[in-house]
């Protein structure tokens, strides 16, 4: 159960690559969502979906995901000034795709100093912010594996994918204009790969497979936390956004926020929902009824003409023969 | 002389038989087609973006990429624009008591009864409409078009403000765009109005039917006395 290429996606990722040629395994077929393409054709299959946990539990903060990330990106974060923080980059960027975020919590029951590190990146939602807000055919796809990614080439770079997102994470390149996160390596599991940060996390923190296997991993590692007392030990699969491709195991699952604000609740914003559902079906309605009624109200009425009538009135005013100032017709 | 009650500086009888009044000077005319071209900009490379069906229209402007990047720009070009003909028109655009009464007959207005309506000076409370629909507009449109420019201010303001500045810059959008087809309309509708706009000049009798106020106050500027 490795890298079958008779598997729809890779199982895991900790397998070595496949010695055979491999055709790409995800392609136009598989897109079951695209971003302003409603009427999308059916994908011709369905794929398992996958998924990708991340066990912030067994995270030592070594930062190998995201150099993995990096490397098979090739992305070249920009060197920065170090001010007293572990964060580095000090932020996610069109060039750092994902980012071990650390907070320094001291639990309040114990009284133990914890050091609560989240690896922070997509989390390739089942109900996409940034594929519902973005305003170009195709710039993002979600395929039937679950995987949310961006086409760079159909991106105009508007930045309404950071609006829609509610974890705040597609950064806009200000030398590309387009939109860049992680695509869940993609291009890998196209190629029965798993993603490049959990084939390099060395404690197994990062574990990827199908959602299915994922989920009963978790529940496992959360009942292996219980037993050491984390009563509050639980999985973070937001059913707001129905659910994520990629998903935590946390040992404080009743505080998200504790981990670098962890949305408690994420949902795509009803501001956003307004927006893009009626305001564009009423604004559209609203313009096109003022365009029609407007030449029906041409066609069907005579036009407002100025009388030969009015014409001699106005000579007459003009050479002094009728009065400027009208005789008290000006209150009416 | 008087001062001007109900006409801007520039309006005139420019001849007497037949008479025809100038409305809009040379420079008014061009700063107001400048507006209108930045709007039609707008509203086309807008809309691409505002529905996927329209998207298409990006086409006009070298695709996506580039619309994304012209439209910010044409917006900054079409308020400075329009803030010229604020500062030209907006005392003869605040509100007059005969305006209550024209709207009161607004029945009338549409079906070109013209009767009954109290004489105006040079605009009537539609045109008066227009202008401040516009005015506000524009104002929010590019309030909320700074704060949603992601090229050039990503941090102006938080993701969750963003969020409704989106949203308020598309419903203002809407708003502009139905002023924008009023104006439009109306002008077509009442004859003789869109040469106001280009020559400059309109004939007397539209002067006398729609604006009889601006008409008599220009008329006794003249000194009203024959011409020859």
């Amino acid at each position: 159960m490795t890298t079958d290429p008779n598997l729809d996606s890779p199982r895991t990722a900790v397998s070595n690559p496949p010695v055979q040629p491999m055709q790409a395994n995800l392609g136009p077929g598989d897109v079951v969502r695209a971003s302003a393409m409603p009427d999308l054709p059916p994908p011709t299959r369905e794929l398992t979906p996958v998924a990708k946990l991340i066990d912030v539990s067994k995270c030592i903060g070594c930062k190998a995901c995201q150099s993995a990330c990096a490397e098979w990106n090739d992305t070249y974060p920009e060197i920065e000034e170090n001010v007293g923080l572990y964060e580095n980059p000090h932020d996610l960027t069109p060039d750092m795709f994902t980012l071990m975020r650390f907070s320094e919590y001291e639990n309040p029951q114990t009284g133990d100093f914890e050091w609560l590190i989240r690896k922070d990146g997509c989390m390739h939602c089942a109900d996409p912010g940034c594929l519902k807000a973005c305003p170009a055919p195709g710039a993002i796809v979600q395929y039937s594996n679950g995987i949310v990614d961006f086409i760079h080439e159909n991106c105009i770079g508007c930045g309404y994918c950071v609006t829609g997102c509610p974890f705040d994470i597609p950064r806009i390149s200000q030398k590309t204009h387009v939109s860049y996160k992680c695509t869940l390596c993609s291009d890998r599991v196209a190629v029965g790969q798993g993603p490049a940060c959990a084939k390099a996390c060395p404690t197994q923190a990062i574990v990827f497979g199908t959602k299915e296997d994922m989920l009963a991993h978790a529940e496992a590692r959360v009942d292996d936390l219980k037993s050491r007392g984390y009563d509050n030990a639980g999985i973070y699969d937001p059913q707001g956004v129905g659910g994520t491709h990629v998903f935590y195991v946390l040992h404080h699952a009743d505080q998200p926020s504790l981990y670098s604000d962890l949305p408690e609740q994420p949902r795509i914003s009803p501001v956003v929902e307004g927006w893009k559902g009626v305001t564009k079906t009423l604004g559209l309605a609203a313009i096109g009824a003022a365009a029609v009624g407007s030449v029906l109200h041409g066609l069907m009425t005579r036009a407002n003409k100025v009388s030969a009538e009015d014409e001699v009135h106005a000579e007459e005013l003009v050479s002094g023969r009728e009065p400027p100032i009208p005789p008290e017709r000006e209150v009416l | 002389m008087a001062k001007r009650m109900f006409s801007a500086p520039g309006d005139h009888i420019e001849s007497r038989r037949p008479v025809t009044v100038s409305r809009y000077r040379g420079i008014t005319r061009l700063n107001h087609w400048v507006t209108a071209a930045s709007l039609i900009v707008l509203l086309l490379s807008g809309l691409a973006l505002f529905h996927p069906s329209l998207y298409f229209l990006t086409g006009l402007f070298g695709g996506g990429q580039m619309t994304r990047w012209l439209h910010p720009f044409v917006g900054i070009l079409l308020f400075f624009s329009f803030l010229l003909l604020f500062l030209q028109m907006w005392r003869l655009n605040l509100p007059r008591p005969e305006d209550r009464t024209w709207v009161s007959h607004i029945g009338e207005v549409v079906r070109g009864e013209e009767e009954k309506l109290p004489e105006l000076g040079k605009y009537n409370a539609g045109q008066k409409f227009v202008f401040w629909a516009m005015s506000v507009l524009i104002v929010v449109l590019i309030v909320s078009g700074m704060m949603i420019w992601q090229e050039y201010f990503p941090h102006l303001v938080s993701i969750p403000v963003r969020r409704w500045a989106v949203l308020i810059h598309a419903v203002a959008a809407v708003a502009i765009i139905l002023t924008f087809i009023l104006h439009v309309y109306a002008a077509i509708w009442t004859r003789g109005t869109i040469r106001a706009m280009t020559r400059g000049t309109v004939t007397g009798g539209w002067a006398w039917r729609h604006h009889r106020k601006w008409l008599r106050e220009l008329a006794g500027r003249e000194g009203g006395g024959p011409a020859e």
